[in-house]
């Protein structure tokens, strides 16, 4: 029945706007004019307007968005890469709306001051050698500068500086969660593969491989302030992609390969919960959350995939805490190791 | 002399296997249009599901069956959904309905020619995109749902159907309707470059070409350099799926099971597939920038500012393109230096396009702007492709990308530069040489409100989700809920959906707008725009060979629009040179 009323409806609305076209063309045969297909200098100024007035309709909602959006995106970064990353990120976004906000304005203010008439004659101007220099030469220059600061900043995350042995973790993705593993004293991550899987081995490490016996697994990731750490990844199954935005460290876990990203967390969890974007991110949240009968909701760093797997993918998650050295290590110990498991 | 005999012509030959290029442009435009209209109803509804992920729609499962039970889209579906929008609105609306429409109308009207080269090879074209779309098409229709594991369809998740249900017939059929997708755009391209350069009348030199013939060629000329390796990529995935091999796989357990499989890699299809894809994207932006420098000319009635630049950057974007396609591997674990070439070449695109988006704009100074809705459509296309564009610059920087990969943040870019770029570039070209295809004139306010309303919409549809992937929201999420960190992002959603509504139902306008003026249009003068190019020298009504008598002479560019000294504001470039204008040395 409802899809009959729709299919009515639809019908009904062709109809009215075929007549609705039908009196547009006949009342211009009758005035003896193509006012229904000819542009005239009453469309070019109307539309001339429209896109005067879109231009400031269209700042006016940037700015409205900017006031009222920039304060959902993400808090400080929580590592110390990620602060190299938020400055690159700061400067080229300065760049970048620098020349949104002056290119529209030409755009849409040369469509108003210009729009057609009768008396106007356009001027005939084929080409301007000097002008164009100018604007190859100017984004030159600045990409040049953009593109040395962006450089120097991935080669510094890409290639960090050895002056503190990193502590390996490994971080193993399946359909749909994920799974760390501990290097353990040795801070060597044993030999592992899918052939291995068996039991409560779940990441397939070799047990007759020294190293693999002092590793630990954790269904959680914890990771100690102020220390180095490389995260090594591993896939079982399909490519899929660790992403902690608020340390500013996204890499793919890809089946086959092992990839790695090495990065320094600044900031505790307690720490983070005090700042003030994240007190008020909080409470903004709750507010949702008790409005719906949700329970509330705490600051956590969280791990989430980022490359399509699957139909869970949008629920493949990991809690993430960041904590002194000195607890870190407390809990470290007091982890089963892969050998003490078997 | 009269180029065909009249031979009879059946309504077979007439409409359905015709080898006349004006008819294919117009199969193309149609055929197109049908897979839009599909492409975006997905996006809709894929929308309503996350604006409003618990409601329940009843639409869902009168449209999903099983897979919308009580009116809740399942999450297999959901990325089935995202997956067929994406390959049906890059592949064939923006590249087979974009460019194989105007490179099929236009190349010949525009170089003089009587058709294309090889007018059968043309019809084979058509014909295998034909087969192609009713494929992807029927492939929405197998038991266990359509290929699901995103547009770019990466291994393992492509390849294993225990990994998700779409990659069993679903993935199957998509791999053959893209391979026949391919010979499609193969067997056009290479008609295209050959009668660009072969079939050009006398006197229509490579620098008094219009820019849209330009941009068409070196469309073309991507396409035969990168379509190839994808095809590649797609067989050896086949391979992978079928019989066995290896190429992008090992060391995979899934479903409980080891497989067999080992030594392969799947990043190696990231980088043949990203070899055409990126490419791709100016497979499909190009046709739409040549588009807007003919529409913006001749509509401002002034020469295109600085051709030779316009054909320069043109060049600089195609061979760039072949180089950068690694910035959308930056975290694939990809060597770091590589990651640094890649991060050069990207953003030295900038300035191409930064010479573009200066001389369209220079183009509107001073000019005497004709406000026709091609004209509206060509601003905004330079609109979004300036904002679009600018986003670049951060995604094409590495370490930028590390935190907003994949995130809504791309979803906005890319959408934003190629798709409302290239879908403003089609409609502008829709509205500009409806004229020519259909002898006929649309209806100008209709298209005023068609404009208007798409323009605002999808401003209000993928601006904000700018600021979505600066939260860190992660795109092809079926639903936002599974993170608390997120629920304060839901008004955005649900603002983005309802313009993603409006949008969708503006496009009606535009499609009772196209129908009705096809048939019951008033009919259309010879050359409507008081243009210079050779397309409105040809009759109003269509003949096969395009010219009655002999081809025209061609003695000058197409962009004397408002010349010192010309009696109209127009000079078609058929007008020889004046004595003065030779003294003058052009």
């Amino acid at each position: 029945m409802d899809t009959l009323l729709i299919i009515v409806v639809a019908l009904l609305a062709v109809i009215a706007l075929t007549q609705a076209i039908r009196i547009f063309e006949i009342s211009s045969k009758i005035k003896g004019t193509d006012n229904d297909i000819k542009v005239n200098d009453k469309d070019n100024n109307a539309q001339g307007w429209l896109m005067l007035l879109f231009l400031i309709f269209f700042f006016g909602a940037f700015a409205w968005m900017v006031s009222e959006y920039m304060e959902l995106t993400l808090p400080v970064s929580a590592s110390e890469h990620g602060n190299e990353i938020d400055s690159l990120w700061d400067i080229s976004m300065g760049v970048i709306i620098l020349a949104f906000l002056v290119t529209q304005p030409l755009l849409f203010g040369f469509a108003y001051m210009f729009r057609g008439r009768k008396t106007r004659k356009a001027t005939y101007m084929e080409h301007n050698n000097k002008l164009e220099l100018f604007w190859t030469g100017i984004p030159a220059v600045i990409l040049a500068g953009l593109i040395l600061y962006g450089l120097t900043t991935w080669t510094d995350i890409m290639f960090p500086e050895k002056t503190e042995e990193p502590i390996v973790v490994e971080l193993y993705a399946k359909q749909f969660g994920w799974t760390a593993r501990y290097a353990g004293g040795d801070n060597t991550l044993g030999f592992a593969n899918v052939r291995l899987i068996e039991g409560v081995n779940v990441l397939g490490l070799d047990s007759a491989d020294n190293n693999s016996s002092d590793d630990i697994i954790s269904s959680e990731l914890r990771l100690p302030k102020g220390r180095p750490v490389l995260l090594k990844f591993r896939s079982q199954d399909v490519i899929h992609s660790a992403y902690l935005p608020h340390f500013r460290v996204q890499m793919n876990c890809v089946p086959g390969t092992e990839t790695q990203f090495q990065f320094t967390p600044s900031m505790t969890t307690a720490e983070m919960r005090m700042d003030n974007d994240v007190i008020e991110k909080v409470a903004r949240v709750n507010s949702i959350r008790s409005a719906k009968g949700e329970d509330p909701w705490e600051f956590d760093y969280v791990l989430l995939c980022n490359k399509i797997c699957g139909a869970a993918h949008y629920n493949m998650q990991m809690k993430v805490v960041v904590e002194s050295e000195e607890d870190f290590n407390k809990w470290l110990k007091e982890q089963q190791t892969f050998a003490e498991m078997l | 002399m009269e180029a065909h005999a009249h031979h009879k012509e059946t309504f077979i030959t007439k409409y359905v296997f015709t080898t006349d290029h004006k008819m294919i442009a117009k199969q193309f435009l149609v055929t197109g249009m049908i897979m839009g209209i599909i492409g975006v109803a997905m996006s809709l509804l894929f929308r309503l599901q996350l604006a409003w992920p618990d409601k329940e729609w009843p639409i869902l499962e009168m449209l999903l069956g099983k897979w919308g039970t009580d009116g809740i889209m399942d999450p297999n579906i959901y990325l089935a959904l995202v997956t067929i929008h994406g390959t049906i609105m890059v592949f064939f609306v923006l590249t087979a309905g974009l460019s194989g429409t105007f490179s099929n109308l236009l190349i010949p009207l525009q170089i003089g020619a009587r058709d294309m080269a090889s007018g059968f090879i043309n019809m084979l074209s058509y014909w295998f995109f034909f087969v192609s779309s009713a494929i992807m098409v029927a492939s929405l229709f197998v038991e266990s749902g359509p290929a699901s594991a995103g547009w770019t369809i990466y291994p393992p998740l492509s390849a294993l159907p225990q990994a998700v249900p779409g990659s069993g017939m679903g993935m199957t059929l998509w791999l053959v309707s893209m391979s026949l997708f391919i010979v499609s755009s193969l067997l056009g391209a290479l008609n295209y470059i050959v009668t660009v350069l072969n079939l050009r009348t006398k006197g229509m030199s490579m620098t008094r070409l219009p820019l849209t013939i330009w941009a068409f060629f070196v469309t073309a000329i991507l396409g035969v350099l990168s379509f190839p390796v994808l095809f590649s990529a797609a067989l050896l995935l086949i391979f992978d799926r079928s019989f066995g091999t290896s190429f992008y796989l090992s060391d995979i357990m899934v479903a409980g099971e080891v497989l067999s499989n080992q030594g392969g890699s799947p990043i190696l299809f990231q980088h043949l597939f990203w070899f055409l894809g990126h490419p791709e994207v100016y497979i499909i932006l190009l046709p739409a920038l040549g588009i807007s420098s003919e529409v913006i000319s001749t509509n401002a009635r002034k020469p295109i500012f600085g051709y030779r630049a316009m054909v320069g950057s043109i060049l600089a974007i195609a061979f760039l393109s072949f180089i950068v396609w690694g910035h959308h591997m930056f975290v694939t674990g990809m060597n770091p230096f590589l990651g640094s070439v890649f991060t050069f070449t990207t953003l030295l695109i900038a300035i191409p396009s930064a010479v573009k988006a200066f001389n369209y704009i220079t183009t509107l100074w001073k000019g005497n702007l004709q406000m026709t809705p091609a004209m509206l459509f060509s601003i905004g296309l330079v609109s979004t492709f300036i904002t679009g564009g600018l986003t670049g610059l951060i995604l094409g920087d590495s370490a930028l990308d590390i935190n907003v990969h994949d995130t809504y943040f791309v979803v906005a870019h890319f959408h934003i530069v190629m798709g409302l770029s290239a879908i403003f570039g089609l409609f502008a070209g829709v509205y500009h040489w409806f004229p020519k295809m259909y002898g006929r004139r649309m209806n100008k306010s209709l298209g005023y409100i068609h404009f208007w309303i798409t323009f605002i919409a999808a401003y209000g549809v993928f601006f904000p989700m700018h600021f979505l992937g600066m939260a860190g929201l992660p795109r092809r999420y079926y639903t936002n809920t599974a993170f608390p960190m997120f629920d304060d992002l839901a008004d955005i959603n649900v603002l983005v959906s309802y313009f993603a509504i409006i949008g969708g139902i503006a496009q009606v306008v535009f499609l009772f707008n196209f129908f009705y003026s096809a048939f019951r249009g008033k009919k259309s003068e010879q050359n409507p725009w008081r243009a210079n190019s050779l397309e409105w020298t040809t009759p109003v009504e269509h003949i096969h060979g395009n010219w009655p008598g002999e081809i025209p002479e061609v003695h000058r560019w197409p962009y004397d629009y408002s010349k010192p000294g010309a009696a109209e504001d127009f000079v078609p470039q058929t007008v020889p040179m004046s004595e003065d204008e030779i003294a003058n040395g052009h």
